[in-house]
């Protein structure tokens, strides 16, 4: 196990640094077509083949690479950061509260925030640049996508508040505040490390579903979401199986990450 | 052998074989998708694909424009009359024809249909083409197989708007279900799909006097997904695939080259263009290069439309010259050609309007950055592509343009209500042949006229010019000098350019080698145009595999 | 004492529903594209009857007048009329809820079955290749989008449900699997094994209780996790369900249908999770 977190390390790193170097490693431009090679095969020339409008498969890739794991990593964090105050605080404080916060979430659970997303994006002026409308698209995921984990959150908490640890450090004095961070917070990590390592994938994957209405990194700018959307081509991915590089990178990259910070945790804990 | 007993052995073999080749040709189920639920199995509200689609197969109509030869034929009508310039037309009706239900057929259910249709509370979309002047539309019915229709003003293209008019029944019970056509809607699994099952009553009859259709039903299976259409198609589940996408024409003619079919350019064309409207909430400048002849003529010579046809269509589409595509053989103006692609040109047009390069960011008179978006709708693979084609060849004369792409709604929202868009990129599907068909396109006052939709007096004089040609096309019975008017709004047009055209795409259909008579066309609907002599061959004739 | 805070905990529930129903209404009314109807590009039709078209919009763009006749309709048993489909939405659902019902049903018991016994041995054994197994498994089912999977199973002839277990199933098993690693460190715990308990004893009785609460917490997310998965799966593999339903809804804003799946969503999210959130309590309130 530890030659595999070893591995994991040093594969995460390889990544990270392809990812920050891509405007030298890359072998073109990601919106460079080479128009007389559309959806070329891997050559020499182009690594991972071209895609349907002659482009680097692996530039796009590369780049690609860039915008999801700066952008969905920083969404999870938002929606943890929000479950953990809204469930933890509802699970500790209880009574009302605990009502008020189960409800919202019931109901954002329910809500077709779809519609908000649209809203968000008519808003925005129509020549804004395609980094900064994907932005707003994670910060909004963020934003909203707090509310699957919060309800658990919230379970946790409340158990957590009735711990013999937690009512030896309030007869010893300790203000609600102060329990709060240091008792009950840490004592959610296992869920809430749970909430941000699923967030990622399911950022990525619903920032691909979104460009189907529009909603996704505009042309020419490439993401992991984009690029996954051309899995729905079945038949294409089967006769060109080198197009599920984007796929087999993202799960790398997710697991490499697992393996390496859950470890850390079990070291910590 | 005796000779009396070779006869009866020639006359046995000769029943064998007959009844064989009959055998052959009845029975068995058609099975296609339709893309989506009917919004409605009324025909004279069937304005979707899939509505239109179930209207084709069960409705009887007066008059069929024939898909393959592009000529009128009589059908409910064994005979007609154009009078008064194109006032009124006189049908003489076919006898002895039933609904499907037994009810006769009569001049009584077309006087009936017209003025359900007309009814000015149904809007009908196949009944605002008649309307072209207001009142009242007259019916005489001279006897049980004549009658007379008189409209207010002459009606451009008169006869051919009749292959849309569904005939229903006046007097029957039934009237929802109760139709002329070859087939008759016989189950309805909302969501799943819809059997249609044939009518026994439908008149016609082939050559040898056998009853048609061939076909005991069509079964349409609601399926929005190309992929899983193809992989049944392959599968051999369905037998039609009516239009079919290039990337997916290419990987079947691979594996199954006897199932595609590429009929050619079809009549639909791919098109962009600029938001002209006044009100519209964009930058003065951009309202003034958009209005600017040169900066579109410029935009259209920077495009490289062989590109697009070779790689946004695998080959399967050629640059469009103008609105009408050259499959219209009659209506298209062949003196036209599809613009070359010019950078030097392009640049040169935009100089003359004190457009420049600086630093490789062309630049307008006042110092702006020519910058635009074109919006398009989200999840059409082959419209992305163009858009980001085009993305590439206008940044070569240093014009960045944005590409978004929306959902359906958020567009039309755009286009037709607030105006807050740019430029469009939009393809028109056109199923009529005739000019007037397109007047909701170019009268300046009109709805469709997309860059800038009901204006209350055409902003430019060449709009004007449009607008009076297009008058007099509609209002004259003279094709030759209809044609001369027509040619004229087209050269307006590529001269204009308010729409840019980039492509006519061909008509690609597959059709499984099982189907016997199969012969796709351009025209809409392309494979199944005529369904009444489609047949299965023997092995699928019983359903399933 | 439980009865008498009833009529509380029902209106409490009732008014979140009208509540999810009033937003969720909201939402769709004043996103962009609500009015705009496709047939308005029809070259056939004149300007006056696509002015009709607009304004037959008309009655629905005060939300609130909207939503209070709505709501007396639904009194009635009327749930509306689909603009897009044109059928009465009470026919619509009846046709296509069981359907759903169906998928998800299956789905979650499918995903939970899967996640769960996956991580059991995570959460008992710690076994190092198999953790390392089983995260990669998880992994991959994540990072697949859901309309990938339900594509995949469909063009393996499998039926919707099995792609709705495939997605829920990832996330159960990481929360399940830390669940079960933070409650197998707990002091009593590790004190039970140092007296020689069996491992498969200290799991069901003393890991178990105390992941109780959380795991159930968890399968009342799961019923909206599976909801939402089924909307992506049954679009485009064609499954006549509620989730293709609210996908077209959604493309060509249909109010009426939407106001309905919004209720219909929050009702079986409300219940769901109410339910859990009664077994957790009732659970809290046996142990010592």
């Amino acid at each position: 196990m530890k030659k595999v977190r070893i591995f994991s390390i040093v594969f995460l790193a390889i990544i990270f640094s392809a990812v920050l170097l891509a405007d030298v490693v890359a072998p073109a431009p990601y919106a460079k077509q080479f128009r007389e090679a559309p959806n070329a095969a891997p050559s020499m020339k182009h690594w991972l083949g071209t895609d349907d409008l002659g482009r680097d498969a692996l530039s796009r890739l590369l780049y690609g690479s860039r915008v999801s794991l700066l952008l969905a990593p920083a969404a999870a964090l938002v929606s943890t950061l929000i479950a953990a105050c809204i469930g933890g605080l509802a699970g500790y404080l209880g009574g009302w509260y605990e009502r008020v916060a189960l409800a919202a979430t019931d109901l954002s659970l329910s809500l077709p925030w779809l519609f908000l997303l649209l809203t968000v994006r008519a808003l925005l002026p129509l020549n804004v640049a395609p980094l900064t409308s994907v932005t707003i698209t994670f910060a909004l995921l963020g934003v909203l996508g707090w509310s699957s984990s919060g309800r658990i959150i919230c379970s946790g908490a409340r158990a957590i508040r009735e711990a013999d640890f937690v009512l030896q450090a309030k007869a010893l004095g300790c203000s609600p505040r102060r329990l709060f961070y240091r008792q009950v917070l840490p004592n959610l990590k296992p869920v809430l490390s749970a909430q941000f390592w699923t967030s990622i994938p399911i950022f990525i994957i619903a920032e691909a579903n979104l460009g189907i209405l529009g909603l996704g990194v505009a042309e020419p700018l490439p993401s992991w979401g984009n690029l996954l959307r051309g899995l729905e081509n079945w038949p294409e991915v089967k006769a060109s199986p080198w197009k599920l590089a984007p796929v087999v990178l993202l799960i790398a990259v997710v697991s490499c990450f697992q393996l390496v910070f859950q470890r850390r945790e079990e070291i910590a804990s | 052998m005796s000779r009396r007993g070779y006869i009866v052995l020639l006359l046995g073999l000769s029943c064998g074989l007959f009844g064989w080749r009959a055998a052959a040709q009845s029975g068995g189920e058609l099975r296609f998708s339709i893309k989506s639920e009917p919004k409605s199995l009324d025909p004279m509200l069937a304005d979707d694909d899939s509505a239109e689609t179930v209207r084709y197969l069960t409705a009887g109509v007066l008059i069929r424009l024939n898909r393959q030869t592009q000529k009128l034929e009589p059908e409910l009508a064994t005979s007609w009359k154009v009078l008064s310039g194109g006032k009124s037309i006189a049908f003489e009706l076919r006898k002895g024809v039933s609904f499907s239900d037994g009810t006769p057929f009569s001049a009584e259910d077309v006087a009936y249909t017209m003025r359900t249709l007309m009814d000015p509370n149904l809007h009908s979309p196949f009944a605002d083409p008649f309307r072209s002047a207001t009142g009242e539309v007259k019916v005489e019915i001279k006897n049980a197989n004549a009658v007379t229709l008189q409209f207010p003003a002459p009606v451009a293209n008169l006869e051919q708007l009749f292959d849309e008019v569904a005939i229903v029944s006046a007097k029957s019970l039934h009237r929802d279900v109760a139709c002329l056509g070859p087939f008759v809607v016989a189950e309805h699994a909302a969501g799943a799909s819809i059997v249609l099952r044939r009518n026994p009553n439908y008149w016609k009859h082939d050559a040898s006097g056998k009853p048609l259709p061939y076909l005991d039903a069509v079964r349409l299976d609601i399926q929005q997904n190309r992929d899983l259409e193809m992989l049944r198609f392959r599968r051999e589940e369905i037998q039609l695939i009516n239009m079919i996408d290039p990337d997916a024409f290419d990987r079947l003619a691979t594996d199954m080259p006897s199932a595609v079919h590429d009929a050619g350019p079809s009549f639909d064309t791919e098109q962009m263009w600029f938001n002209q409207v006044a009100s519209a909430p964009i930058a003065d400048y951009k309202k003034a290069w958009f209005r600017s002849q040169n900066f579109r003529r410029a935009i259209s010579q920077a495009i490289d439309r062989g590109d697009m046809c070779r790689i946004a269509f695998g080959g399967h589409a050629r640059p469009a010259a103008g609105l009408l595509s050259p499959a219209n053989h009659f209506w298209f103006n062949q003196k036209l050609h599809a613009e070359e692609t010019d950078l030097t040109g392009a640049m040169k047009r935009l100089a003359d309007d004190g457009f420049h390069l600086e630093k490789d960011v062309l630049r307008d008179r006042e110092g702006h950055a020519v910058e635009f978006s074109i919006i398009t709708n989200a999840g059409n693979k082959v419209r992305e592509r163009l858009a980001v084609m085009m993305q590439d060849d206008l940044s070569k004369i240093g014009i960045r343009l944005n590409v978004v792409t929306l959902d359906f709604p958020s567009l039309i929202e755009r286009i037709s209500h607030s105006f807050s868009y740019e430029a469009c990129l939009l393809g028109l599907v056109n199923v009529d042949l005739d000019p007037s068909s397109q007047m909701n396109v170019w009268l300046s006052s009109a709805s469709n006229h997309q860059w800038n939709p009901e204006e209350k007096s055409p902003a430019t004089e060449w709009e004007a010019e449009i607008d009076k040609l297009m008058r007099a096309q509609a209002s004259s019975t003279d094709n030759k000098k209809r044609k001369e008017y027509f040619d004229r709004v087209q050269e307006i047009v590529a001269e204009q350019a308010p729409f840019i055209y980039l492509v006519n795409k061909n008509a690609l259909s597959a059709v499984s080698p099982s189907v016997r008579n199969a012969a796709p066309v351009v025209l809409r609907p392309q494979t199944y145009w005529n369904i009444d002599s489609l047949y299965l061959a023997p092995a699928s004739a019983g359903g399933r595999p | 004492m439980w009865i008498r805070a009833l009529p509380k905990h029902f209106l409490r529930l009732g008014l979140t529903i009208l509540l999810g129903g009033l937003l969720g209404a909201t939402l769709v009314r004043f996103a962009p594209g609500f009015g705009a109807d496709e047939r308005e590009l029809d070259s056939r039709l004149s300007t006056q009857s696509i002015q009709v078209l607009r304004e037959s919009h008309a009655s629905q763009r005060n939300i609130l007048g909207y939503y209070r006749g709505y709501l007396g309709g639904l009194l009635r048993g009327d749930l509306g009329i689909s603009t897009s489909l044109e059928r009465p939405v009470a026919e619509l659902f009846a046709q296509r809820l069981p359907v759903t019902l169906r998928s998800v049903g299956m789905g979650v018991a499918g995903g939970w079955l899967l996640g769960f016994f996956l991580a059991l041995p995570a959460g008992m054994f710690r076994w190092r290749n198999y953790e390392f197994l089983t995260a990669s498994l998880s992994g991959l089912f994540l990072c697949l989008p859901a309309a990938v999977l339900g594509l995949a199973i469909v063009y393996a002839g499998g039926p919707a449900w099995v792609a709705i277990a495939l997605v829920v199933f990832p996330r159960v098993f990481q929360y399940a699997r830390n669940i079960f690693v933070q409650s197998s460190e707990l002091p009593h715990v590790l004190a039970a094994h140092a007296r020689g308990l069996r491992g498969v004893h200290i799991f069901i009785w003393h890991v178990l209780p105390n992941a109780a609460p959380l795991l159930l917490a968890l399968g009342g997310i799961s019923v909206s996790m599976a909801f939402g998965a089924a909307i992506p799966i049954e679009a485009i593999s064609d499954h006549p369900g509620i989730g293709q339903l609210t996908w077209q809804a959604a493309l060509s804003r249909d109010l009426p249908v939407l106001v309905n799946i919004t209720l219909l969503i929050t009702v079986i999210t409300l219940a769901a999770n109410s339910v859990s959130d009664l077994a957790g309590r009732a659970l809290a309130r046996q142990r010592p």
